[in-house]
């Protein structure tokens, strides 16, 4: 303990120490340069620490026992790489509009389309791209990974391919998310947007029950919901895979009714939300011609956000072993129940990947959505400058 | 104008209110169980006494809003009830079932100063780390620096709790054997090998709340550093610290202060799922265990104290953020 | 000549925009001299603040000096290291913002920040700094000098704040002062008492200065020379005098001639015709606050009913009432005669259509995702029942009208098109609906001098033509002065004084109608020291109203 005691301490004087030298050499080696004679210590304390952070990931990268640092680093290389031939390509090939929309685009946007096309692709012709079905059950029980062709990823406890589960996780864990989207954009962003438009008592007893569910935490509120969907589901597990749709759908509409109803509140009040209501127009040409056109990009944004949402309740839901039902194969089960492998980190490493391989590809969508959305938000607000 | 006491009692209200009818919201969903589900919940094999209690225990013939006022008063005076999980047991050994049976509130007292303890620790590393990143992405808005920890920040909020968790425990626990990957925690236990044992759910926690925070914290400044009043500061001259120190950061404290009070209510969810993973003997894992073995009155009284410890801090977050309101505070 | 102070030479500045550097600023030269006033005039996207700011050393963030030369007292301000230009700004150089209300911070008293200058850079004790802030204050005829800097800027008016500014500017005794449109924000009331405060200081203390504005009349008040800019360039400069009675370039001239369009007022409508519009004895309110009280008006067809008052004065929210928008607590509005439903809602089509609507921002007047000609259709097929070719037809004859190419533009969206443009945009769907009666609300005030002319003179052509009736809301007496037959002056939810153009615009008026007529600017440098010694400084802005107040509620009975 007290080594760290001395490192914590004695690091930031070292690198203090540094950055005071390398500003003072930065200024007698380049006196007429602007960015080294005003550069003040906190920046320079940044190059010494950049400095420090770069030169501690090499030396990790080279010790065997961790390899998957190594492999992270190979990972997330290959990842910027695709990013970057993908956006290299789009804005070459394609309409011009999408090549001009290619050429302002960010590497982590790029990146982030890039996944979602691949999981889309995955998901879609999981039937086909899987060697097995997803509830096939084989007599080699706990094959480790690489050690049988036909399987090369293992099998798990009850003898299941974990390629082929891993693949279907794809149809089964993002098209329940994206469903589960769908259901709940539609019932938030339409209560939403009449509450805006409508006004008065009606937005008023909408917007304070609202306010009640979402005074209740969203994963909390999920798990009491399930406790009583699970009693009315009994023993037909697949209904309770359609309980927790509806269910987290519900929950989740609060939060997208929040979101439309601001934004078509700040619509409404515009002049020529006036002089369409002057004119005499009913409500359903006020919210789908007027309204509905001018709020498409916050609402793209929130669908974003809602699904990343959506994705990792329903995943944790599962972890908790009360989400998606066996035998449909979906990752947060799938950590659950490999996630003993990761002690056998020391001496198989791609058997203690395996728990990482299913969570990390949670992670991957979320993440390349949460680019994308970023991405999007950044532009909008720009525009609005 | 409203004095700023009468718009702090209104918003004292309005959070007593809510969390009134956040009560009546769980009661009447946990009342939607299908038939009479003390019979249903204990299953077949349950003892004809055990269902008899139960149905006692929760006057299941009497009218819905009698049975609310019930158990609302009994909740008000520290009764949660007792577990189905216990009564069962209890009714087995062939006690009375009040007089064995350790009570829900019996139950949760322990896990639930743990769960706070948790919470404590994560906060006080998460805080200061989240809002000096944050503070300083903001500055230095641009540079590699901030666009490195953007790019971290967004993947550690979109990973999953257990991810985050489990990539720890394998370099932290398993690789390098620094520190436990199983949080036994149990009575008696001294403050410093009790922190040993909670600092990887700790840690697990910090990286989501930080990255929340810290972006919350950066977009908050970025916002502030764009007034005009931040502009005419610089034009008179003035150094750019005491820009940040006088002129920005007390008019920053208010949205700090929101984003810290928000997440910290976030950690209230964020708990559940990193106690199951480290078999943290606290609130959210015993919640979970009972939502599997539907123990009803369990998973009520944890919801309800999920609720309102949400409910409060949202509360405390508004109150605050009325307090360093300068308009407030200082009417025409 | 006096010692120079400033130099700028082929000056160039570029703004960021869409991934690419733009001109903002194209080569300007400028010179002051010590104890000078230069006056910076040009419409919206001229590059004036920009080069304001340029003078200082500073550009906002997304722009950049790209070229060119800024000294100020022999320091290289573009070059030079930030711990020098610090030094200079707030001791040396100062800056008043256009917007005192949000260039004060929120979170301190207005004598802390008014001494922070000072005594941040060591010229000054705090003590010292305070008492020059104080008597500046008195100086600048703020009210309560000694205990005003206590106050919080949320709790002062914004003629106070502006004034507060000032003494912030000038409490460090700099050498130079840039002032960025300081009265834009103002009241025409308001406006006068800054403008009086500003310049006397400014000649007493013996500053230089930069006067930023887009007001012919405001700047020819306040500086010794003027330079016009036109899309960041210069189009001429000359002292204020020669440049008011003859200037050179026709840019210029065109500027100056703007003021001079004005309409003959028609005669007076015979007694006994009945009105188009009529509000009878009209009180409202929101939720308690009330904003009319008692309100009558008649507006007849074919004429311009011009209501002109302050903000607050309750103008638009007559507007509100005759469209149906706002329900009167008291009261009614009669369409020829004939009592209209309160809300809009209740209203037939045909009532709807009969009153249409201008709005002040051509921005949030037009639907941001339709295209010109769907935004001008709707009307004809929503009132007309007009579809295909007939309404195809009908959208391009209205282009026409409004001296727009309907090949060129039909297809648009709003987003692609000019300020001007946009507006009349705006008239043409009014106009689609075919009404008797149009309101416009500021219709020209969002709008740089030039383009509202234009928009003036189509008004006034569709109104020969069509025999429209407007009701036209504005503060602005040149606007007034252009394009009204009658005049109606309100102020705190009354009616003042109402009256045809002609004889409202010669006394004597209603006190009101007589401070607002006298505070407007004249574009004459001799206009600001002739009110005040007419009137006196106690008898201008905020106090004059104060005291007219004062005589109102004890004069009348019932108040």
């Amino acid at each position: 303990m007290s080594m760290w005691l001395q490192l914590i301490l004695v690091l930031p004087v070292m690198a203090l120490s540094a950055a005071v030298l390398l500003r003072f050499a930065g200024r007698r080696a380049f006196p007429q340069n602007a960015y080294w004679r005003d550069m003040p210590l906190g920046v320079a304390f940044g190059h010494v620490l950049a400095a420090g952070m770069l030169g501690l990931a090499v030396k990790l990268y080279f010790i065997d026992r961790i390899v998957f640092f190594r492999w992270a680093v190979h990972g997330f290389g290959i990842c910027a790489v695709a990013g970057y031939l993908f956006r290299a390509a789009g804005r070459h090939i394609g309409p011009a509009p999408l090549r001009k929309l290619f050429r302002q685009m960010p590497l982590t946007a790029a990146f982030g389309i890039l996944t979602v096309l691949v999981y889309a692709f995955i998901a879609v012709f999981a039937g086909w791209l899987a060697p097995y079905g997803q509830a096939q059950i084989f007599e080699a029980v706990n094959v480790l990974p690489g050690t049988d062709p036909a399987h090369p990823l293992g099998t798990d406890q009850i003898g299941r391919d974990i390629f082929t589960r891993l693949i279907y996780g794809a149809q089964n864990t993002v098209g329940i998310a994206f469903v589960t989207t769908l259901i709940a954009f539609f019932l938030g962003g339409t209560l939403g947007f009449l509450a805006a438009t409508i006004g008065g008592r009606f937005d008023q007893f909408l917007s304070r029950s609202v306010d009640v569910l979402m005074a209740i935490p969203a994963l909390i509120f999920a798990l009491l919901l399930m406790t009583i969907a699970s009693a009315w589901a009994g023993s037909e597990r697949w209904l309770l895979t359609v309980y927790m749709v509806l269910i987290i759908a519900l929950i989740d509409s609060t939060r997208v009714f929040r979101l439309a109803r601001a934004v078509g509140s700040n619509i409404v009040v515009m002049d020529y939300i006036e002089a369409a209501r002057l004119r005499g127009e009913g409500l359903a040409y006020l919210v789908f011609r007027e309204i509905l056109p001018n709020a498409t990009a916050p609402l793209l944004a929130e669908f974003g956000l809602r699904f990343c949402f959506v994705f990792l309740t329903i995943a944790a839901l599962s972890f908790l072993g009360i989400g998606i039902q066996p035998p449909l194969a979906d990752w947060g089960t799938m950590v659950k129940d490999l996630s003993q492998f990761i002690n056998f980190a020391a001496f198989s490493p791609l058997t203690a990947a395996l728990p990482l391989m299913a969570a990390g590809a949670i992670a991957l969508l979320t993440v390349a959505v949460n680019f994308i959305v970023d991405w999007m938000l950044q532009r909008s607000s720009g525009l609005k400058e | 104008m409203a004095s700023i006491g009468n718009i702090i009692l209104r918003r004292l209200a309005l959070g007593i209110l809510t969390l009134f009818i956040v009560s009546i919201v769980i009661f009447l969903a946990v009342n939607a169980l299908p038939g009479d589900f003390a019979q249903a919940i204990l299953g077949q094999g349950a003892t004809p006494e055990a269902v008899e209690a139960i149905r006692r225990d929760l006057g299941l013939d009497q009218p819905l809003a009698t049975r609310y006022v019930q158990w609302l008063w009994r909740m008000l005076h520290g009764d949660l009830g007792i577990s189905f999980a216990q009564a069962n047991f209890a009714s087995y050994v062939g006690s009375a079932s009040d007089a064995g049976a350790v009570t829900v509130a019996e139950q949760l007292a322990p896990r639930f100063r743990n769960t706070l303890f948790l919470a404590g620790v994560t906060a006080v590393i998460a805080v200061p780390l989240s809002v000096g990143l944050g503070i300083l992405a903001a500055l230095y808005r641009g540079s590699v620096f901030d666009r490195g920890v953007n790019i971290f920040s967004l993947v550690s909020i979109s990973s999953p709790e257990f991810f985050l968790a489990y990539v720890l425990i394998l370099f932290l626990a398993v690789l390098d054997p620094v520190l436990p990957s199983l949080s036994n925690i149990y009575e008696g236990m001294s403050f410093g090998e009790r922190l040993f044992k909670t600092l990887l759910p700790a840690l697990t926690l910090t990286l989501v709340v930080t990255a929340h925070m810290m972006r919350m914290t950066r977009a908050a400044i970025i916002n502030l550093l764009a007034s005009p009043y931040i502009e005419m500061a610089r034009l008179k001259g003035i150094g750019p610290l005491r820009v940040i120190l006088w002129h920005a950061l007390p008019n920053a404290l208010a949205p700090i202060i929101n984003v810290i009070t928000i997440n910290l209510a976030y950690l209230v969810t964020g708990v559940v799922v990193v106690e199951v993973v480290f078999v943290y003997p606290g609130i959210g894992q015993l919640f979970v265990d009972s939502v599997k073995i539907r123990d009803i009155p369990v998973v009520q009284a944890c919801c309800l104290i999920f609720a309102a410890a949400y409910i409060l801090m949202n509360l405390a977050a508004d109150i605050l953020s009325i307090l360093s309101n300068p308009r407030l505070r200082h009417p025409k | 000549m006096k010692e120079r102070l400033l130099k700028i030479r082929d000056l160039r500045i570029e703004g960021l925009s869409d991934e690419q550097w733009w001109p903002i600023v194209r080569g300007v030269d400028l010179d002051l001299s010590r104890g000078e006033v230069l006056g910076l005039i040009g419409e919206s996207g001229a590059g004036k603040s920009t080069l304001g700011l340029a003078a200082m050393g500073y550009t906002r963030d997304g722009c950049r000096i790209s070229g060119g030369l800024v000294e100020f007292d022999g320091i290289d301000m573009v070059h030079a290291p930030a711990h020098v230009k610090r030094d200079l700004l707030g001791r040396r150089i100062a800056y008043v913002a256009q917007s005192a209300a949000a260039s004060f911070n929120p979170a301190h008293r207005l004598l802390g920040q008014c001494t922070e200058s000072p005594v941040q850079h060591g010229v000054m004790s705090r003590s010292e700094a305070e008492e020059r802030a104080i008597a500046l204050y008195e100086r600048l005829r703020l009210p309560d000098p000694q205990q005003i800097g206590f106050r919080y800027p949320h709790q002062v008016s914004g003629g106070q704040l502006q004034r507060a500014m000032t003494a912030m500017a000038m409490v460090a005794k700099p050498d130079l002062i840039i002032f960025d449109e300081p009265t834009t924000a103002l009241d025409v009331t308001t406006q006068i008492e800054v403008l009086a405060a500003i310049r006397d200081i400014v000649q007493q203390s013996g500053t230089a200065a930069i006067y930023i504005t887009h007001d012919l009349a405001v700047v020819a008040q306040m500086a010794d020379r003027i330079k016009v800019l036109l899309r960041g360039e210069e189009v001429e400069e000359a002292d204020t005098r020669s440049m008011l009675a003859s200037p050179r370039e026709d840019y210029t001239k065109s500027l100056w001639a703007v003021r001079s369009f004005q309409r003959p007022a028609k005669p007076a409508v015979a007694q006994g015709v009945s009105p188009l519009i009529r509000l009878e004895k009209v009180t409202a309110t929101y939720g308690q606050v009330p904003v009319l009280k008692d309100i009558s008006l008649d507006i007849h067809s074919g004429r311009t009913v011009a209501v002109v008052g302050e903000s607050g004065s309750g103008k638009s929210t007559a507007a509100r009432v005759i469209t149906g928008l706002l329900t009167p607590r008291a009261g009614r509005v009669l369409l020829d005669g004939v009592p209209l439903p309160a809300s809009y809602r209740d209203r037939g089509k045909d009532h709807l259509r009969q009153i249409q609507m201008i709005y002040q921002m051509a921005d949030t007047a037009l639907n941001p995702r339709c295209t010109i000609g769907d935004i001008i259709g709707r009307p004809v097929e929503f009132y007309m029942g007009l579809t295909g070719r007939e309404k195809r037809r009908r959208v391009e004859e209205l282009m026409v009208q409004i001296e727009m190419e309907p090949g060129e533009y039909m297809n648009r969206l709003p987003g692609e098109l000019s300020g001007g443009q946009k507006q009349r945009i705006g008239i043409a769907r009014a106009l689609a609906a075919e009404p008797r009666f149009i309101i416009c609300d500021e219709v020209t005030s969002a709008l740089d001098q030039l383009v509202a002319e234009g928009i003036l003179r189509l008004l006034a052509r569709l109104q020969d033509e069509l025999g429209l009736a407007y009701m036209f809301i504005t503060h602005d007496l040149a606007t007034v002065r252009a394009i009204a037959d009658e005049v109606v002056v309100m102020k705190e939810g009354r009616v003042v004084e109402a009256g045809p153009k002609d004889r409202m615009f010669h006394p004597p008026h209603h006190p009101y109608t007589e401070l607002l007529l006298s505070s407007v600017p004249e574009m004459e440098p001799d206009w600001l020291t002739r009110v005040l010694e007419a009137r006196g400084p106690s008898e201008i802005g905020e106090a004059a109203i104060a005291k007219m107040n004062n005589s109102e509620s004890s004069g009348s009975p019932d108040a």
